[in-house]
C-alpha cells in the first residue's frame, strides 16, 4: 500500500498533465489547475520541513560542539535574526518593502555577499578554461582553436587585425560562423537526445517501471 | 551655333521651371500628407482562439497605411453590442496586426474595433468587427504533429520494454561516467573520506532531479553496501524529503538499515549563491573523495566543479542544461551530457524493462535524423532547382516538425 499509492498518484496525475496538453477542454483544464494548485501548496508547506531540518541539525552541531559548530551557529542566528527582522520590525509596513528592517539587511548583506559568490566565478572561468584549453589531443586542439577565434571574433581588435580581408571572411564572421553552424548543430543534437530522454524517463515513472523515487526499487 | 545656344538657354531655363515647379509639388502633396487625417486599420477579424479552453478570442486587423506615418500603436476596444458603449481592453503594438482577447465569456457575443494612435495622439477608428463568440475545443489542432510524433515514440518504449521482458538481450554501448561510478564510491571507501552528491538546485517538478534522485538511489544503494558516509545537502525542502525516502529505501533494500542516517540528506536554502556557499564550505571542511553533480545547474556549476577539482575530488557531473555542459566536461572527470543523464537510473539498474526504454529512444533518434536529412535534401533541391513541388514538400517536413503558434 505504502508503494502502491504513490505510484498510482503519479500515473493518475502524469496522465492528466499528458491529456490536458492535448485536450484543453474540461474537466481536464480545472483538473490540471488544481494539481498545479496542489504543488504549490505542498511546496509552500514543505518549506517548513526544510527549515526545520536545517535548523534541527544546525542546533544538533551547537549542542555537541560537533567540528566546525561556529558556522551552524552562524547559520541560527542568521536565521533568527532575519526572522525577527522580517516580522516584528517593518513598522506596518509589508516586510520586502524599502526602508524595512528585512529590506536593509537582504540589501546590504544578503545581495552583496551573492554576489560576491557569482564574481568568483570569473576565477573559475579562468582556471577551468586553461585545463580545458590544453592541446593535448586532436579534439582539445580542435577546441583551443575554435575558443581562440570567438574570443578574437567577439572583441574589437579581431576585427581590427582582419579589417583588410573582405566583409565576410573577418574574425567576427568566423567567430559568428563558429557560432552559428557547428556549435549550434551541436546544441541541437544535444537538445534532441535531452527531449528523447525526458520522453522516456516520464513514461517510466508514469507507468511505474521507475520506482525509485517513489520508495520502490 | 547661335540658333543652338538660343536653343540650350531654352531648355536650360525650362528644365528649371519644371524642377521648381515638381519640387514645389512635391511640397504641396507633402504638406498635404500631413494635414490629412490619420488611415485607419482595415479588415478586422474577430473569431474564436483555437485549441483552448474557451475564453479567448483573438482579433486581425490590416496595419492602417499610415503605419510608416508615426503610428505608435493600436488600442483595442469591444463591446457586447454593435451600438453599444466600447471599452477598452488593450493595446499592440505599432507593426503588429493581432490580439488575443483572453477575457472573454463563452455565452457572450462580442464586437471588436482597433484604433491607430500616432505620435499627436490622433485616433482613427476602424469599422466594426464581425461578432465572434469564444468556445472551448475538445482538441488543441495545433498539437496534431506532436501527438503523432510523440505517440510513436512512446509506442516504441513501450515495445522496446515489452521486447525486453520476454527476455530478449539488447546491446547498450559503455557509458564511462556512469561505469566510473563504483570505482569513484570504491575510492572514497579506501580514503576513508565521505561522497557528496548534489542533486541540482530545482525542484522535483523538473524533471533533470527526478533522474538525478533516480541515480542517487542506485549510488546510495551500492555507497550503503561499502560503508561510506554520504552527504546529500539540498536547495529545495521537497527535494530534501524525496531523497531522504529514497538513501533510506536504498539503504534497506541493501540489508544496512542500521547504517542510515537522516542525516546523510539535508536542506541548506533555496537561494542560488547561499547554497553555494554553503556547498563550497561542506566541500573545503570535509574534503570529500567523490562528488556528483547530478540534475539542474545554472551558474553555479563551475563554482562547484572547480572546488570539487581543487580539493581533488573524483567528479562526476550529468545535466541536461546545456549550456553548463563545457563547464562540467572542463571540470569533472566524467559527465553525463543530456540524454545520458536520463538514461542513467536504467543504465546503472541493468533491468531489462528499464534498459529496453533506452532502446525505444533510438525510434526517435532515427525519425529526427531522417527529418533532419530529408528536410536538407528538400531545401537543397529547392534552392538550386526552384521548384514549388521540392519547396511545398519541404514546407510540409518543416511543418510536420514545428508547433505552429495560433
Amino acid at each position: 500500500m505504502r508503494r502502491q499509492v504513490p505510484l498510482l498518484l503519479t500515473a493518475i496525475v502524469g496522465f492528466v498533465y499528458i491529456i490536458q496538453f492535448f485536450v484543453p477542454h474540461k474537466p481536464f483544464n480545472i483538473i490540471e489547475h488544481l494539481f498545479t494548485d496542489w504543488i504549490l501548496i505542498i511546496a509552500a508547506c514543505a518549506i517548513w520541513l526544510g527549515v526545520l531540518n536545517l535548523l534541527k541539525l544546525s542546533s544538533e552541531k551547537v549542542y555537541k560542539r560537533a567540528k566546525d559548530w561556529p558556522y551552524a551557529l552562524v547559520i541560527i542566528c542568521g536565521f533568527f535574526m532575519i526572522t525577527v527582522a522580517g516580522f516584528f520590525f517593518s513598522g506596518g509596513r509589508a516586510f520586502q518593502e524599502s526602508g524595512t528592517a528585512f529590506d536593509y539587511i537582504y540589501v546590504n548583506i544578503f545581495t552583496p555577499l551573492s554576489a560576491t559568490m557569482f564574481a568568483l566565478l570569473a576565477f573559475f572561468v579562468a582556471s577551468a578554461s586553461y585545463r580545458a584549453f590544453r592541446a593535448r589531443t586532436f579534439e582539445a586542439t580542435l577546441l583551443l582553436l575554435a575558443g581562440f577565434f570567438v574570443m578574437l571574433g567577439r572583441v574589437p581588435v579581431g576585427d581590427l587585425m582582419t579589417s583588410w580581408l573582405p566583409q565576410g571572411y573577418r574574425l567576427s564572421d568566423l567567430a559568428g560562423w563558429i557560432m552559428m553552424v557547428p556549435n549550434m548543430a551541436g546544441q541541437r543534437a544535444i537538445m534532441i537526445g535531452i527531449a528523447l530522454g525526458i520522453m522516456s524517463t516520464s513514461l517510466r515513472v508514469i507507468l511505474g517501471i521507475e520506482r525509485t523515487i517513489t520508495g520502490g526499487e | 551655333m547661335k540658333a543652338f545656344s538660343y536653343s540650350f538657354t531654352f531648355y536650360c531655363l525650362l528644365g528649371l521651371i519644371l524642377l521648381a515647379t515638381t519640387d514645389g509639388l512635391a511640397q504641396v502633396e507633402s504638406s498635404d500628407s500631413l494635414l490629412s487625417p490619420l488611415l485607419p486599420p482595415s479588415e478586422v477579424i474577430a473569431e474564436d482562439h483555437p485549441g483552448d479552453a474557451g475564453a479567448a478570442i483573438i482579433v486581425r486587423w490590416k496595419l492602417s497605411p499610415d503605419e510608416d506615418r508615426g503610428v505608435t500603436g493600436y488600442e483595442i476596444v469591444r463591446s457586447t453590442s454593435p451600438t453599444g458603449e466600447f471599452s477598452s481592453i488593450g493595446f499592440a503594438a505599432a507593426g503588429s496586426n493581432r490580439y488575443v482577447d483572453a477575457n472573454t465569456e463563452d455565452s457572450l457575443t462580442y464586437y471588436y474595433k482597433v484604433l491607430a494612435i500616432d505620435v499627436d495622439k490622433n485616433v482613427s477608428e476602424s469599422e466594426l468587427s464581425p461578432p465572434a463568440r469564444s468556445s472551448p475545443q475538445w482538441f488543441n489542432f495545433h498539437l496534431l504533429n506532436l501527438l503523432i510524433i510523440g505517440g510513436l515514440i512512446c509506442g516504441a518504449v513501450i515495445y522496446f520494454i515489452a521486447h525486453a521482458k520476454k527476455g530478449k538481450k539488447l546491446f547498450l554501448r559503455k557509458i564511462a561516467g556512469l561505469e566510473a561510478v563504483d570505482e569513484a564510491i570504491g575510492r572514497a571507501t579506501e580514503m576513508g573520506r565521505p561522497i557528496l552528491f548534489i542533486p541540482g538546485i530545482l525542484d522535483m517538478d523538473d524533471v533533470q532531479t527526478i533522474a538525478a534522485i533516480t541515480i542517487l538511489g542506485r549510488v546510495a544503494k551500492t555507497i550503503a553496501q561499502y560503508d561510506t558516509k554520504l552527504n546529500v545537502p539540498t536547495s529545495r525542502s521537497i527535494v530534501m524529503s524525496t531523497a531522504m525516502e529514497t538513501v533510506k529505501e536504498a539503504y534497506i533494500s541493501a540489508g544496512r538499515a542500521d547504517a542510515y542516517s537522516d542525516d546523510f540528506v539535508h536542506y541548506v536554502t533555496d537561494e542560488q549563491f547561499g547554497y553555494v556557499a554553503a556547498v563550497n564550505g561542506i566541500m573545503v571542511r570535509e574534503r570529500p573523495a567523490t562528488c556528483f553533480y547530478i540534475g539542474a545547474f545554472f551558474a553555479e556549476s563551475l563554482i562547484m566543479a572547480e572546488t570539487g577539482n581543487a580539493i581533488g575530488a573524483i567528479q562526476i557531473a550529468g545535466t541536461a542544461m546545456p549550456a553548463q555542459l563545457p563547464f562540467f566536461v572542463a571540470a569533472c572527470d566524467y559527465t553525463l551530457i543530456g540524454e545520458e543523464l536520463f538514461a542513467a537510473s536504467a543504465y546503472l539498474s541493468g533491468e531489462p524493462k528499464q534498459l529496453g526504454s533506452l532502446k525505444g529512444q533510438d525510434v526517435g533518434k532515427i525519425i529526427a535524423m531522417s527529418a533532419i536529412v530529408i528536410g536538407a535534401l528538400l531545401e537543397t533541391f529547392f534552392a538550386i532547382s526552384g521548384s514549388s513541388f521540392f519547396g511545398s514538400l519541404a514546407e510540409l517536413v518543416h511543418k510536420l516538425f514545428s508547433i505552429v503558434a495560433s
